[in-house]
């Protein structure tokens, strides 16, 4: 029900008392202000923070070697071991919970290991399975990446990160088809991936040339070693159950005591994803709180200089009772202008705030920081409105019910 | 029109009470033009209030146009005062932010009647008391005399039955005095009851009643000889 003439009463009321009005409503104002400008460079933080592992399957897994630290079945404490190309078999046959795996060997980046007729760098070297993509997921600029074929024909192929096509290709040359020397022996470029995120395994994926598991392998003497291990788990399944499945299997196949905690490295993208997701809820929490706080405070502002006012217009109000109002519209003109000035000046905080964030979001646009395109959702504004509107009334309760209590007699008595 | 038997009035303090109206017995017939005189804190202030519902009494029956006006709430007592009654004071109590048309259309506001329709009538009041040239005026910027008359015209235009005049005249000169009292007595032979408390004798001869309290209570009921004779 908008009775528009109430509301014109009501809005001669608030703008002939334009200082009185300006007053009350800045408290309101400055804490929206703040809410806004506080959620908005929350969720800037939060969405920095996610960009850094955009890509990464959150249900993934990492697995690498260290030296054992128990002596097991004869073996000595402190010895060196590998994954091994028949880990893969023990581990794909006895737990079905993994879904992709991915067992990467590298070759440092030795001095100018990489080269195309006169350009040369020095990349990080890494032998990769397809299954790898699904894990960590690469952004293909050109070509596509390692398939099945070509571990299974052991393929002299690579793919190339982009700074190493900037580097050994001239600026729009397609490198598709093109050869490269990796440590003398020549592949053919068949993709060039960006990464995504700035989470790196092995070197980052941008210096990083990618080979054929099997053909590096072979290539470079390297045996049946495995040196890291990228996986999955399947959707439902968490990844930590799965991880300890694979660290009890790894251990038994490799003699390793089962109660041996440092052989078997490893950490789990989950653990990291919670890690996140609680410092955002965190985050999202304290700035609720503050925020609120701060419109709290300012509605406490607003209610006590309604009092003052309400006080100072004992008389006004009295003449109106005497003129036929009776105590509910007294009161309903009371709730009503701290609701309109509550609403007004919510808006304006509210609409300055995100000004402000969409000016921040300009200036960031560029960057890769942590703070990344500060913004509010809509949602987020119509509930801080809604709660403003439940302030507002909560604002106008007290001095309201103060004027409603205001006798006709008690403003006309002569002074 | 206005009938009271055995009013009684007590204001109590923490320590003491004060007995301002001892029973008064008082009849005012419709059309009645009369005038409330006595010592200050005698009590014909008080009387003033009761009778425009503004306070309340503690014994004795209040019957105006006929209806019990007894333990009314506030929201029946604001429904009566709109309706019936219409209030002049001595300190005008005009709304010092509204100016002089949206204070004369404020009782008709809480009559629910639209703006347009109030302003289009509180502007014709305003045109009889003379101010049509004012109405965009605030109080401030009138002279008392002036605030006065919007102050009438605010209490008329809602067409009550009763004027309730407090002390009109009490902050204004003795020529502005005549005019107000002229405008009221034409008002009352329009046929509105009207009610004057003063202690301006020149006041109280306008009106064809006078009514002397002191001490809370009726002491003599005077006709005016101008009046009777005309």
């Amino acid at each position: 029900m908008f009775d528009l003439d109430k509301f014109q009463e009501i809005w001669i009321t608030i703008t002939h008392n334009k200082s009185r009005s300006v007053m009350t409503a800045f408290g309101i104002f400055w804490g929206m202000f703040m809410l806004v400008a506080m959620v908005g460079a929350g969720v800037a933080l939060e969405r920095g923070i996610s960009s850094q592992i955009e890509g990464f399957a959150t249900n993934s897994c990492f697995i690498w070697t260290n030296p054992t630290s128990m002596p097991y079945k004869g073996f000595r404490k402190g010895r060196f071991w590998n994954m091994e190309n028949k880990d893969l078999q023990i581990l794909k046959s006895t737990i079905p919970e993994i879904q992709y795996m991915a067992p990467m060997i590298f070759a440092g980046n030795t001095n100018n290991n990489v080269t195309r007729n006169d350009k040369a760098g020095s990349y990080h070297i890494k032998g990769n399975f397809p299954a790898y993509n699904q894990i960590d997921n690469q952004k293909l600029i050109f070509g596509r990446y390692i398939n099945d074929v070509d571990i299974a024909e052991k393929r002299k192929v690579c793919v190339i990160g982009e700074r190493v096509y900037e580097v050994l290709f001239p600026h729009g040359e397609n490198p598709i088809g093109k050869s490269i020397q990796v440590k003398s022996i020549y592949f053919q470029v068949i993709g060039v991936t960006r990464s995504n995120a700035n989470i790196n395994i092995g070197g980052d994926s941008m210096e990083s040339v990618v080979l054929p598991f099997s053909t590096m392998q072979q290539v470079f003497n390297m045996g049946n070693s495995i040196h890291f291990m990228a996986m999955t788990a399947q959707p439902g399944v968490k990844v930590s159950e799965v991880e300890k499945k694979v660290y009890a299997a790894l251990k038994t196949a490799n003699n390793i005591s089962p109660d041996d905690s440092t052989a078997v490295g490893g950490m789990n993208m989950e653990d990291q994803f919670t890690m996140f997701l609680y410092l955002g809820i965190g985050i999202a929490s304290l700035i609720w709180i503050v925020g609120l706080g701060t419109l709290l405070a300012g509605a406490v502002g607003v209610s006590n200089i309604m009092l003052v006012t309400v006080r100072e217009r004992t008389r006004e109000i009295g003449i109106r009772r005497a003129l036929g109002a009776t105590p509910r519209v007294i009161v309903s003109q009371i709730l009503t202008e701290s609701v309109v000035l509550t609403l007004m000046a919510g808006t304006a905080g509210l609409m300055f705030g995100v000004g402000i964030l969409s000016l921040a979001g300009k200036l960031l646009e560029n960057s890769t920081g942590i703070i990344k395109d500060p913004q509010i959702g809509f949602g987020v504004g119509a509930g801080a409105l809604l709660i403003l509107l439940i302030i507002g009334t909560l604002a106008g309760f007290i001095p309201a019910n103060r004027a409603m209590k205001i006798k006709p007699i008690e403003a006309i008595r002569e002074e | 029109m206005i009938k009271l038997s055995g009013i009684n009035k007590t204001y109590y303090t923490e320590a003491t009470s004060l007995h301002v109206l001892k029973g008064i017995d008082l009849h005012i017939e419709p059309g009645d033009y009369v005038s409330i005189m006595g010592a200050s804190g005698s009590g014909k202030s008080t009387l003033l209030n009761i009778l425009g519902m503004l306070d309340n009494y503690d014994t004795g029956d209040y019957y105006l146009n006929n209806i019990l006006m007894k333990d009314l709430s506030e929201r029946q007592a604001a429904k009566y005062r709109n309706e019936m009654i219409g209030f002049v004071f001595q300190s005008f109590n005009l709304i010092n932010f509204k100016n002089a048309l949206e204070n004369v259309a404020l009782p008709l506001y809480y009559r629910k009647i639209s703006r347009k329709k109030r302003n289009i009538i509180a502007m014709e009041y305003l045109d009889k008391m003379g101010l049509k040239d004012w109405a965009y005026h605030l109080p401030s910027e009138m002279s008392g005399g002036q605030k006065q008359r919007v102050a009438i015209a605010r209490a008329i235009i809602s067409g009550p039955k009763v004027l309730l005049a407090d002390e009109p005249t009490g902050a204004l000169d003795s020529k502005t005095t005549e005019e107000v009292m002229q405008l009221l007595t034409e008002l009352n032979k329009s046929g509105i009851t009207t009610i004057i408390v003063t202690h301006e004798k020149s006041v109280a001869e306008a009106t064809k009643k006078v009514i002397h309290i002191k001490d809370g209570m009726i002491e003599t009921i005077e006709s005016n000889s101008k009046h009777l004779n005309s």
